[in-house]
């Protein structure tokens, strides 16, 4: 028996519960409570809401560059919908969403992309890292994080999010290979929304799938339709279980599309068409999901309009709460703060240089 | 009390922590059942067991990462990098993450980890088993740099940045691991990060190194004594970063002459800090300009030319006696 197969003990395979033309198979449908599927509803309407009036303040000048999440609404909240309080979130930088749907507050949100670090503030109940922008790095973090809860044990989970891209990285795997030797209590959740910038998934692995990376640290697998929520959710909830019953980790694929630009600095027209996207329009995960809200009896195009104005008002009040925080121009020194536990001798003498200097510059202001 | 070595004396830490504190984890490669290749984390995996001392895969940046984490969570990770010619695939992590961590979040989270290193040339080793990089961890705002030179000072501060609440990165003098044993306390003993020590107190010159240069600076300054009268002051660094210049600066407004030792290369190296820290504290006291003692500014050759690449007492001796005639 010089050769034969070798048979690994998970295989890839595909979750599609909710189509593109709202078509539900009954069999896979996963019992969700009614309260949580409009929670679900008005959490992806309250991002797209959110998303877009950033980018209209972005193109005003208000703020920076940020990254845009539209059409990822369902691949987050039906993974992040699993997590309990006393979990961990450990995102990149395109999460938005789901660090909405854990307490994040919008007006931190503006403050980050408006360019002042006081946005990064944590509420201390909320376990959740900032957003992490090197590609890939972070699930390593996670990894880490989900050691720690078992070394305590801890019956809790941690979940990180990274793109299609990230999976290029030598640091996602070493993620996936740590956690999967030490089993930790961690879900990788992939937002495959197809493109890194200007390359395409296709240009950026060989591999048929990005689920089946996980095969090769024999961790369990799924690529699930992203713009399903009911696929995401059903999915998630199969690896946070495993997760808290001491099964270790998952890798979930969500495909999904980004709709919008990869941040507010780039210009899609160069490498993608009008036509591509419009597909993906078709896909839209909120107007799926609201069909089958609708479906169901339990939301009505009323019901919908009134969510709306009730998530666009809320963007308009953390708005206020945004230019009311900034209208008291935070102090420079500032930057001082928080880069060690006590701030050093020579640290001290450089904020009091630019202590003299910000006088300096008051008084030629006052004095011009 | 006992004399210890190098090696003994970083176990010692290692294993007095652990016994104190569940939440010191230790990992590394080949850390466990192996004792690490220079035996420095011996007999940890027999008293602690696999769940604190962690034999990881062979990835530099995962086990930065890793710890971060576990940091992150509230453990107090001590991570090993084999060799420091092996960490700069641990780099991104640290200047991207752990030096940030704290600062992103406001301050809700820190990241008290400490990722040691063997590092310098003088033990014939192969290539990236030799360098001698500790700028590029000091240069970097939020990170700890911590250099011993000495089998009780090596156990003080790690002791001291295992308990400190951000990240340390500790060089560890490989060159100095077994050379000489020096008694060390067997009760807790600790020494402040950011604090130089005066090695040697004298009047003539001031010589100022860290590490395994600190011991060819000690022998030279006996020699200089003994040869030609000089009566040398030496300061031993401790800590690259935050960097303590109140000793070495106050000590050259005292002699009015420096020289500064390290095998590092030396364009960017820690001595041109220390220059630029001698002409803005002490510029009126200067008698000479300060000369720097160091490794070339190459890649440092294979072991039959280290001894050559390496500044040794007869490099700094004559630093030394030119700086005084200057």
């Amino acid at each position: 028996m010089p050769k034969k197969e070798i048979e690994l003990p998970y295989r890839v395979s595909y979750l599609s519960i909710l189509d593109e033309n709202g078509q539900l198979d009954k069999e896979l449908e996963p019992d969700i409570p009614e309260d949580l599927l409009l929670k679900l509803h008005r959490g992806m309407l309250l991002a797209r809401r959110f998303d877009e009036r950033m980018l209209t303040l972005q193109r005003q000048g208000k703020i920076g560059t940020f990254a845009p999440i539209k059409g990822q609404e369902a691949s987050q909240l039906g993974a992040v919908a699993l997590l309990e309080p006393s979990d961990w979130l450990v995102p990149s930088f395109r999460e938005m969403p789901s660090e909405l749907w854990r307490g994040k507050k919008m007006e931190n949100i503006l403050l980050v992309y408006g360019g002042y670090n006081e946005g990064g503030h944590i509420p201390s109940d909320l376990n959740d890292l900032p957003v992490s922008i090197p590609v890939g790095t972070h699930p390593l973090h996670a990894a880490g994080i989900a050691y720690a809860m078992k070394y305590r044990g801890k019956k809790d989970v941690a979940m990180t999010f990274f793109g299609d891209g990230a999976t290029s990285e030598g640091d996602f795997f070493e993620a996936m290979n740590f956690a999967s030797v030490y089993q930790v209590p961690l879900i990788f959740v992939c937002q495959n929304n197809q493109w890194a910038i200007s390359v395409p998934r296709s240009k950026q692995t060989r591999s048929r799938t990005l689920a089946q990376k996980a095969l090769a640290f024999d961790m369990p697998c799924i690529q699930v339709d992203g713009n399903d929520i009911l696929a995401v959710y059903a999915a998630a909830k199969e690896a946070v279980e495993r997760a808290r019953s001491g099964g270790g980790p998952t890798l979930m694929e969500c495909i999904t599309y980004r709709m919008s630009v990869h941040t507010t600095a780039d210009d899609p027209k160069r490498y993608r068409t009008d036509e591509e996207v419009a597909e993906w329009e078709k896909r839209d995960p909120l107007v799926r999901f609201q069909k089958y809200l609708k479906d169901k009896g339990l939301l009505s195009d009323e019901k919908i309009q009134a969510v709306d104005e009730e998530v666009k008002s809320e963007v308009k009040a953390a708005e206020g709460r945004w230019e009311e925080i900034t209208r008291k121009t935070p102090d420079p020194l500032d930057m001082f703060e928080h880069l060690y536990a006590e701030t050093p001798p020579h640290l001290l003498e450089q904020r009091a240089e630019l202590e003299r200097e910000l006088a300096e510059k008051r008084k030629e202001a006052d004095n011009g | 009390m006992a004399k210890l070595t190098m090696v003994q004396a970083i176990n010692l830490a290692l294993r007095q922590e652990m016994e104190k504190d569940d939440r010191v984890i230790v990992l590394g490669e080949d850390v466990g059942v192996d004792g690490g290749v220079f035996r420095v984390t011996e007999g940890l995996i027999e008293q602690f067991g696999p769940e604190r001392v962690l034999d990881t895969p062979l990835a530099e940046s995962g086990i930065a990462g890793f710890s971060i984490g576990m940091a992150l969570y509230g453990l107090r990770p001590v991570c090993e990098m084999q060799f420091s010619g092996f960490s700069y695939l641990a780099f991104h992590q640290m200047e991207s993450h752990a030096a940030r961590l704290r600062g992103r979040s406001l301050g809700r989270f820190s990241v008290p980890m400490v990722l040691r290193a063997p590092y310098g040339a003088g033990v014939r080793a192969l290539e990236h088993h030799s360098e001698s990089r500790e700028v590029y961890w000091a240069h970097t705002p939020g990170l700890k740099m911590v250099i011993p030179s000495s089998p009780r000072n090596a156990r003080a501060l790690l002791v001291s940045a295992i308990r400190d609440p951000d990240p340390v990165v500790y060089y560890e003098p490989k060159a100095l691991y077994r050379a000489f044993r020096e008694e060390v306390p067997d009760e807790e003993e600790t020494f402040p990060i950011g604090k130089s020590h005066m090695a040697r107190e004298g009047r003539d010159v001031t010589l100022v190194s860290f590490g395994a240069m600190m011991h060819p600076t000690l022998q030279a300054a006996e020699l200089l004594k003994e040869k030609d009268g000089i009566d040398a002051e030496v300061i031993d660094l401790l800590t690259l970063a935050p960097l303590d210049d109140s000793l070495f600066t106050a000590s050259a407004r005292k002699t009015g002459r420096v020289v500064v030792v390290h095998e590092a290369p030396r364009s960017f190296g820690a001595g041109a800090e220390l220059v630029a820290r001698l002409v803005e504290k002490s510029f009126l006291s200067l008698e000479a300009p300060v000369r720097r003692v160091t490794g070339f500014d190459l890649v440092i050759p294979l072991f039959q030319r280290e001894m050559d690449y390496l500044p040794g007492v007869h490099r700094i001796v004559s630093a030394v006696r030119e700086t005084v005639q200057y």
